[in-house]
Order: structure tokens, then C-alpha cells, then sequence
């Protein structure tokens, strides 16, 4: 049933019919509404919230949450993110499932508190240690982030590992109309948690089970480095996510993300009217980033600009992808200064004038 | 055939440990588990683990466990006992991690009164880095970051986790003991049968603080140790109970 409420709640809701029992967490603006929804809403179904000490504990009550096989969640905003980043590489080491979400501000330092996309980099390259990665899915319409946080504790449980979901403050406070699905059944792929969960005392054949990421022999580590980078081969192979809308024949592809995508929608409107051909490429999953399927949408294209609330972290992966066969331009607005499709439109005329 | 009098407690695997002769961090484990055990509770115990010498005790514990970041195993006991409430967690954490680095976790937990047992082994120094100044070392202790001993006007004065705790409301049982003769072995296994007791019962938090050695890094033999302990420690750390709400 569709109803109108506002982002941070709706996605605090939808964490819960897909079976969140625990939430952890410690306020910061602009996320405030998620743990003051979880701390009824969710004791209401039965489940536990926490009010956490700092960022620092809440992803790590998340780990020991995670490790008795629940799904748990916490939510911040990119400082509270950034204390986070510690326990992230843990819960990646220790292979244990577990959804953060981020609702972006502006950076750097305490930044504003209005929208960014600033978190870009933060989530997709990590500032946790070692050879790991967060999976990510950086939605950009309220229905699309209650749905995507429902696919993340699917997509945490079926490869052991923490999933980040990235919103921009506009998402998380503004009032949409949703459908949240509710009491979503986790994917029957999933293999059994019991397999590999702590319970208390042991299996019946006296088998303990560990949940460690210290090894002490190097050759152990270094396997275990390997075989987690088999599952981000496999996470790369089966889960990106991207949307795709009128590359075919494109003067310019924009290539933007959550709400500067939503912009974009409007400069392809311009375009339309006023005879420039604009397609857009948006990546649903930022990390693994959709880097052939943005090569091959761009065919046609005479240049590509990337468009994100931040000073060129998107436009790292649009490189990347891109590998200097077209030529790119790009255009930011920060800090919660929000960009304007006019000059977004602009930015494309320029582009293409200049890419003939 | 005889008939059995003692053995090892099921809740260890039967295996060496890696600490150095005359560490009471094994003593600990092996009083913890004889409690689980006595008190009929090992088939639901997780021993939540820190970072300090005590990390590799996940190849001791013969029951589930999880290793925590240094300083954070209050907040994911936390986690665990949100998750499962019947479970009976052993927290075990060294001086630096338990009043330095996760003192806020330490502190946090103990005020929302989490329903856990910690045991706190305070050897006055960093054992696992090699011997760094603690927030308890003694005054005028050597440690390797204050190798002419520690000066109170330099490196301040030593903390006293029992003395902040006990402050604190939640708190069901709150004491120190030592290990450093049979009857304090045996008062501290009375100790730690009642701190795990509270948990069964779910009264909630209870911290038992054991003053410990670390032979290795203050340079004395086991039994000077146990000395120092009794001589020098016992001083700035006095044993009893600072709190006890049945
Ligand atoms: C974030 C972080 N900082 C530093 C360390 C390094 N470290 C490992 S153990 C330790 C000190 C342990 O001392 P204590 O808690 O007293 O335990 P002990 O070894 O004395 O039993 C430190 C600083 C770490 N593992 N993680
Ligand atoms: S270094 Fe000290 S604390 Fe560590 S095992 Fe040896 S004696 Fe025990
Ligand atoms: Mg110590």
C-alpha cells in the first residue's frame, strides 16, 4: 500500500520488514529520524535498539549482533561513518553480515548538514585497513531506497559480509510516497546461518564455532585474503545494479547517482525540448561499480558528464570505466547547495560544442 | 580405577596455551570455566575475547567465541546479548583495553547495566606490545614508554576501575581479588561464581576486577611477581567487594 512518509523512516521501516531484529546506533544529523523510529518501532516488533555510545560502538555492538546471525543494521552520516571504519574492515576480516547506512552531509570535518554526495569515496575505497570492500547501493528515489535496503541484508547474508546503502540528506528528509514490501522473506539462496554463527556452548559433534579476523600465521592470512577476494569477484560478477535510460543515439550521457540523478531526469527533459540528445547512465551500485555497462552505454555518446555533489570521486570510477575514449566533463555542486538542471543542461551544450 | 577429583574444565580445549609461565591470564580463563561448568551453564557460553595477550583464547575456548577490536568488547557483548539474550558471555580484557582505549565502552555498558560479566586482569602494563606503560601502572613502575618509572607529574596517576564503576547505579556486583595464594584463588572462583550467577539470573552487570601478572615484561620471576602482587599492587588496588546488590 502506498503511502506518504518521510525518507529517513521509511527506510528505518523497510529495514524492519525485512527482518532487522537489532538496530544500534548514535544520533547525527541528518539521520536522527532512523534511530528515533527503530527505538519504538522496533521494540515494537520485537526487536532490540540500542542507543549507542558513539559510532565506535555501534558498529561494533552491530558485529556482535551480526555474529549471532541476526540481521542487524546502524546508521549514520559521514563522520559517524568514518569512527565506523574500523569496525567495517572487521566485519568484512570476520565475514560477518551486517547493513550500515549512510545519510550523506557535507564534508569535509563536520561539513553541513545538508546534502552531499562528499561520502563517495568513503564508501566505495573504505578508510578501513587491508584488502576489503563495502558493497554498496546508492539508491535515489525513496522507494528505490526501501527497496535496496531490503535487497542489502539479503546481499550481506548471502556473502557473509557488511553492505553499505548511501543516501544524500535530500532522500533522507524528504516526503515521498512508498510502498514499502512488507514482511520480505530473506532470498532462499542464502545458506544457512547456523553453518557458521555463534550460539552459546557448541554443535552437537563438540565443534566450536570462531568468529576472528587475527590470524596467527601469515600463510593462514594470506589465504584467507585470497578467498575474500574470490567473493568480491563473485559480488562484482552477480550484483551490480545500474539504470540505464536513453543512451541509445546520445549527444552527451550524464552519469550521476541518488538525487543529482534526479536532477539529470529534469536536464534530459531540457534537452529533449530544446534538441540535444542526453541519455544518463546511474550506477544503483556504486561499489561494484558498473564500469562495462557505462562503457558500452557511452557508444554513441560524443562526451559524458559526470554530475554528483562532490569535488570528482564519481568521476574516478567514470574514468576508470571510460578508459580515455571519450572525452568527460563535469559539474558539482557542494555542501547542500543543490545542483540546478538548468546548468547541469548547460554543462552538456558545453560539452558537446566542444566534443565535435 | 581411582576415582576422578580434578580436571580440566570442558570449557578450554586440551592444548597449551601460549602465556608465559607464571601469567595468571590462563589461571583466569581456567577459574572462569570451572564456574560455567559448575553452575551447569557451558552448553550457552560465548567468551567474548580482547585484544591483548588474552587474543588467541580463541584457540583455548571450547565453546563458541568472537574476537573483539581492542577496547570495543563491552559493545559487542552488547551486540551478542541484544541478539541472544540467553547466552552467558565472559568478557575478558586487559588494563589497556578495558580503561584506555575502550574506556567508554567500558564505562557505557556497565551504565545501561548490560546483563554480562566482565573480568578485568590487571597487570599494570601493555603485555602484548611489549611492555608499554598502562593507565594503572604504579608510580615509579619501568615500563618501556616510561623507562625511569612512571612519574605522576608526567604520566599522571594511576586508574582505578573498580572505585568508577561502583559509582555507577546499574551495577549488580563489583570487586577485586587476587590470585596470589590458595585462599584468593578460592575467593576469587567465589567471586566469579556469583558475578556469573547474576548473569544466569539476568540481574545484569557484574565486574570482577583480578589483579594479574605479567612476568615476562616486569622482569621478575613468576613468584616475585606473585610478590608484587601482594606487596605493591594490593596497595594502589585494594581488594573487596565495592559492590554487591543482590
Ligand atoms: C586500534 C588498536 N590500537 C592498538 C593496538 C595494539 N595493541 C594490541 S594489544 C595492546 C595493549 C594490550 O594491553 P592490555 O589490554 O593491558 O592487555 P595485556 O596484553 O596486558 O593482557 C595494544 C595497544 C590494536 N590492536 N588496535
Ligand atoms: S607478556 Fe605478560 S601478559 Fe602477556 S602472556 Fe606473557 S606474562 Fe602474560
Ligand atoms: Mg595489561
Amino acid at each position: 500500500m502506498k503511502k506518504l512518509m518521510k525518507g529517513n523512516e521509511a527506510i528505518a521501516e523497510a529495514a524492519i520488514q525485512a527482518g532487522c531484529k537489532c538496530y544500534f546506533g548514535y544520533p547525527i544529523t541528518p539521520q536522527n529520524e532512523v534511530p528515533e523510529y527503530m527505538s519504538w518501532r522496533l521494540r515494537e516488533m520485537g526487536g532490540v535498539f540500542k542507543q549507542a555510545e558513539s559510532e565506535v560502538a555501534s558498529v561494533n555492538m552491530v558485529y556482535g549482533a551480526g555474529a549471532a546471525g541476526v540481521r542487524a543494521m546502524t546508521s549514520s552520516s559521514g563522520l559517524g561513518i568514518a569512527l565506523m571504519q574500523e569496525g567495517i574492515t572487521n566485519l568484512a576480516s570476520t565475514q560477518v553480515p551486517a547493513v550500515f547506512l549512510n545519510v550523506m552531509r557535507g564534508g569535509p570535518g563536520l561539513g553541513t548538514i545538508q546534502a552531499s554526495q562528499a561520502d563517495y569515496n568513503q564508501m566505495t575505497r573504505g578508510g578501513g585497513n587491508g584488502d576489503y570492500y563495502l558493497p554498496t547501493y546508492a539508491p535515489s528515489t525513496l522507494q528505490e531506497a526501501c527497496d535496496l535496503i531490503q535487497k542489502a541484508f539479503d546481499t550481506a547474508f548471502k556473502y557473509r559480509t557488511p553492505v553499505g546503502v548511501m543516501v544524500d540528506a535530500t532522500i533522507g528528509n524528504m516526503m515521498e510516497s512508498v510502498d514499502i514490501k512488507e514482511n520480505v522473506q530473506p532470498d532462499p539462496s542464502i545458506p544457512d546461518v547456523n553453518e557458521w554463527c555463534i550460539r552459546g556452548g557448541r554443535r552437537e559433534d563438540g565443534s566450536v564455532h570462531r568468529i576472528k579476523g587475527l590470524f596467527n600465521v601469515p600463510e593462514e592470512c594470506e589465504a584467507f585474503n585470497e578467498e575474500l577476494a574470490k567473493k568480491y569477484d563473485k559480488i562484482r560478477e552477480n550484483e551490480v545494479m545500474v539504470d540505464i535510460k536513453d543512451c541509445e543515439g546520445a549527444d552527451v550521457v550524464i552519469v550521476a547517482y541518488g538525487t543529482t540523478a534526479r536532477i539529470a531526469k529534469q536536464t534530459m527533459k531540457l534537452g529533449k525540448e530544446n534538441g540535444l540528445k542526453i541519455g544518463m547512465v546511474r550506477p544503483q551500485t556504486v561499489w561494484p561499480f558498473p564500469y562495462d555497462e557505462l562503457r558500452e552505454a557511452c557508444r554513441d555518446a560524443k562526451g559524458v558528464l559526470c554530475a554528483e555533489m562532490a569535488i570528482d570521486q564519481l568521476l574516478q570510477d567514470v574514468k576508470l570505466a571510460l578508459e580515455g575514449t571519450k572525452p568527460i566533463a563535469t559539474y558539482h555542486r557542494l555542501s547542500g547547495v543543490m545542483p540546478s538542471a538548468n546548468d547541469m543542461y548547460d554543462a552538456c551544450v558545453k560539452l558537446a560544442k566542444e566534443a565535435k | 580405577m581411582g576415582e576422578m577429583i580434578y580436571k580440566r574444565t570442558d570449557f578450554l580445549k586440551a592444548r597449551p596455551t601460549h602465556y608465559c609461565p607464571g601469567c595468571t591470564h590462563g589461571l583466569e580463563h581456567k577459574l572462569v570455566g570451572e564456574v560455567l561448568e559448575e553452575l551447569g551453564v557451558i552448553d550457552r557460553s560465548i567468551m567474548v575475547i580482547s585484544v591483548g595477550c588474552s587474543a588467541p583464547a580463541y584457540d583455548y575456548a571450547n565453546v563458541d567465541n568472537i574476537a573483539c577490536l581492542h577496547g570495543r568488547a563491552p559493545a559487542t557483548a552488547t551486540g551478542v546479548k541484544a541478539a541472544l539474550p540467553d547466552s552467558i558471555v565472559y568478557l575478558h580484557q586487559g588494563d589497556g583495553d578495558l580503561l584506555s582505549i575502550g574506556l567508554d565502552e567500558t564505562i557505557s555498558a556497565a551504565g545501561r547495566g548490560e546483563n554480562i560479566t566482565v573480568v578485568f586482569a590487571n597487570n599494570n602494563i601493555y603485555g602484548m606490545t611489549g611492555g608499554q606503560m598502562a593507565a594503572t601502572t604504579l608510580i615509579g613502575q619501568k615500563a618501556t614508554t616510561c623507562p625511569a618509572g612512571r612519574d605522576p607529574h608526567l604520566d599522571g596517576y594511576p586508574m582505578k576501575a573498580c572505585e568508577m564503576i561502583a559509582t555507577l547505579t546499574a551495577p549488580k556486583l563489583v570487586a577485586r581479588t587476587a590470585l596470589y595464594d590458595i585462599p584468593h584463588i578460592i575467593q576469587t572462583k567465589k567471586i566469579l561464581k556469583k558475578a556469573f550467577q547474576n548473569q544466569i539470573d539476568k540481574k545484569g552487570y557484574s565486574f570482577v576486577e583480578i589483579l594479574s601478572t605479567c612476568p615476562t615484561n616486569w622482569h621478575m620471576s613468576p613468584q616475585a611477581s606473585m610478590e608484587h602482587v601482594k606487596n605493591e599492587m594490593e596497595e594502589v588496588y585494594p581488594l573487596g567487594i565495592f559492590k554487591d546488590e543482590d
